[in-house]
């Protein structure tokens, strides 16, 4: 697999990170030989390898059905882009 | 009963188009507390004020798992005799978006916690099997209030994070009418097992609804889209119409349908393209690093399935062996729990038959008038069960019982202080009556001698006559028979 300069930039789009033009050449450079070396480890045989998806051998941990948080509006509230005392304020974004 | 056939197409120039539909419901899981967080789930709560670090996204915060929720969705799985997985993955499904913290959704993708499963519907043209693919957990987003402001959009993050079941249809589904009918399947399952208020109003049911036509006949499946985010039952089905008319006039016109996520828009009854959600397929979902794998044993599988509730189906062939009810009485009676609840309660003590007719006729009509609930019933299931029983035994007359029946409304008595206090008994002493309809044929000689000459229209005459001398409450039937002894006489 490899990526072209549109991929490069689609992808910098969809984690909203801001890309200058003058980069996307030798970032595209940079992600393909780190696919590259991704790529290698396609060589080994890994038909019976059941997938690892964590190094702990346990299952996941739940907790009871209880309320035991919230109501910490203003806390929370201080990260909102505007001031508002009951919302958090953003850009308008409708359909 | 006779059975209607089958007959639900889009009839274009060149010939007649099948609807293929599949629905994507979320319905909100009953908990106490959210999907991985300790706020609560409480609707219509002050806003932002069940926010937790978690449900808002702080760095550094972890989520673990509320037990009730995994129980719910098994539950819900049992509900639609589906394949339960004793092992699931909770995977980030990422995009990008204003009442989304996190900037992805814990979902599940590949493996989810419950898998093929099946829901069976009534419909005139005879009972028909809709495949369910699968059911995942999810959380849900908060909510983007757009009208108080002119340049900016408020968000609540109440829901976010609330825990929701994801119940995904295979493309069985045939027509609006049967949209109609799964979701109030779903939502009554639900509703008895517990697992989700069904509440459509408040946004606890809603549904992704995906659509794509055929020529009749055709065995391949059309280009589909999906209409986001619909919540209410009347609404998809105006969706789905206006959208299967649309692919079939595009096809006609010999152009393509592009697979698309569109917005039905209920002021102008259209669906039309959400252009901003061009990127929305790609999601890139990936494990979510925070989450272990989900590990069911078999005995907590096994254990909730034995102590799930009677459910709609089992209990409508129990309604109808038990009491003798038809289907189509047993079908309306299970359709709500609360229903049945209250029908068994006034079946224990009354005739089985007469209040099933009697529920389903006044009582349904009461409170659809005024808009409530059977659990908010004024006459209690006791009381309606005395006045079944007064019609059965013969000590008020159906028409006095509807009078009963209207007073019982307005002051919660029971019905036998009612006739006793107002005099509304039946008359059914034989004697009685016998004195009374002589009295009345004695005055009336002269229609007496024409009725005997043959004008037997007459007969309805004496009877108003009886009526109205009792005040309505003469036993009918007696009245008849004694009636016609004595004119024969």
């Amino acid at each position: 697999m490899s990526l072209d300069k549109e991929k490069i930039k689609h992808v910098a789009k969809l984690a909203r990170i801001s890309v200058d033009e003058a980069k996307v050449e030798s970032l595209t450079k940079d992600l393909n030989s780190i696919f590259k070396f991704i790529e290698q480890l396609n060589e080994l045989n890994t038909d019976k390898v059941e997938p690892l998806t964590s190094i702990l051998n346990q299952s996941l941990r739940s907790r009871k059905d209880e309320i035991s948080d919230g109501k910490i509006r203003e806390k929370i509230l201080k990260n909102s882009p505007k001031e508002n005392e009951e919302f958090f304020v953003v850009p308008k974004v409708v359909e | 009963m006779s059975k209607e056939k089958f007959d639900y197409f889009i009839k274009g120039e060149k010939g007649k188009y099948e609807v293929v539909i599949g629905l994507e419901v979320h319905a909100q899981v009953l908990s106490k507390s959210k999907l991985f967080s300790g706020s609560s789930t409480k609707f219509g709560a002050d806003p932002n004020n069940q926010v937790s670090l978690i449900d808002s996204a702080f760095p550094g915060m972890l989520p673990v798992i509320n037990e009730e929720c995994i129980k719910q969705a098994v539950r819900t799985g049992h509900g639609l005799n589906a394949k339960i997985n004793n092992y699931s993955v909770f995977d980030r499904k990422n995009y990008f978006y204003a009442d989304l913290p996190q900037g992805y959704q814990i979902s599940q993708y590949k493996n989810p916690i419950v898998g093929e499963g099946k829901v069976l519907l009534d419909m005139p043209y005879g009972s028909k099997e809709i495949g369910i693919e699968r059911l995942h957990l999810e959380q849900d987003a908060g909510k983007s209030i757009h009208d108080m402001d002119p340049s900016n959009t408020y968000v609540d993050l109440n829901r976010s994070g609330i825990a929701l079941m994801e119940i995904v249809s295979k493309p069985d589904l045939r027509s609006p009418d049967e949209v109609n009918a799964y979701i109030k399947k779903l939502r009554s399952i639900m509703r008895y097992l517990g697992t989700c208020d069904g509440n459509m109003q408040e946004g606890s049911l809603r549904a992704d609804v995906n659509v794509s036509v055929r020529k009749e006949g055709d065995t391949n499946f059309g280009t589909r889209c999906e209409i986001k985010n619909v919540n209410s039952i009347k609404f998809m089905q105006m969706a789905i119409e206006y959208e299967a008319a649309r692919q079939v006039e595009l096809i006609e016109n010999g152009k393509k349908i592009d697979q698309e996520t569109r917005l039905f828009d209920t002021k102008k009854n259209e669906t039309r393209s959400m252009r901003s959600k061009e990127d929305a397929h790609d999601y890139r979902y990936f494990p979510d690093p925070d989450l272990l794998p989900l590990k069911l044993e078999q005995k907590l599988i096994d254990d909730l399935k034995k102590s799930l509730p009677e459910l709609p189906d089992k209990k409508k062939e129990r309604f109808v062996k038990e009491y003798g009810l038809n289907a189509y009485e047993a079908n309306v009676l299970v359709s709500e729990k609360e229903i049945s609840d209250y029908y068994e309660e006034v079946a224990k003590l009354s005739d089985k038959k007469l209040a099933a007719t009697w529920m389903m006729g006044d009582l349904f009509a009461m409170l659809n008038d005024r808009g409530l609930d059977i659990s908010k019933s004024p006459i209690s299931a006791k009381h309606f069960a005395e006045l079944v029983q007064a019609i059965k035994s013969g000590e008020i007359s159906g028409r006095i019982a509807k009078e009963v029946f209207e007073i019982m409304v307005e002051s919660g008595d029971n019905p036998k202080k009612i006739i006793e206090s107002k005099g509304m008994k039946q008359q059914s002493d034989p004697k009685e009556l016998e004195k009374m309809i002589n009295e009345i044929l004695s005055k009336n000689k002269d229609k007496v001698d024409q009725y005997k000459a043959g004008k037997e229209k007459l007969f309805g005459f004496f009877v108003g006559q009886v009526m109205k001398l009792s005040g309505g409450k003469a036993n009918p039937q007696l009245t008849n028979e004694i009636l016609k002894k004595l004119l024969k006489g």
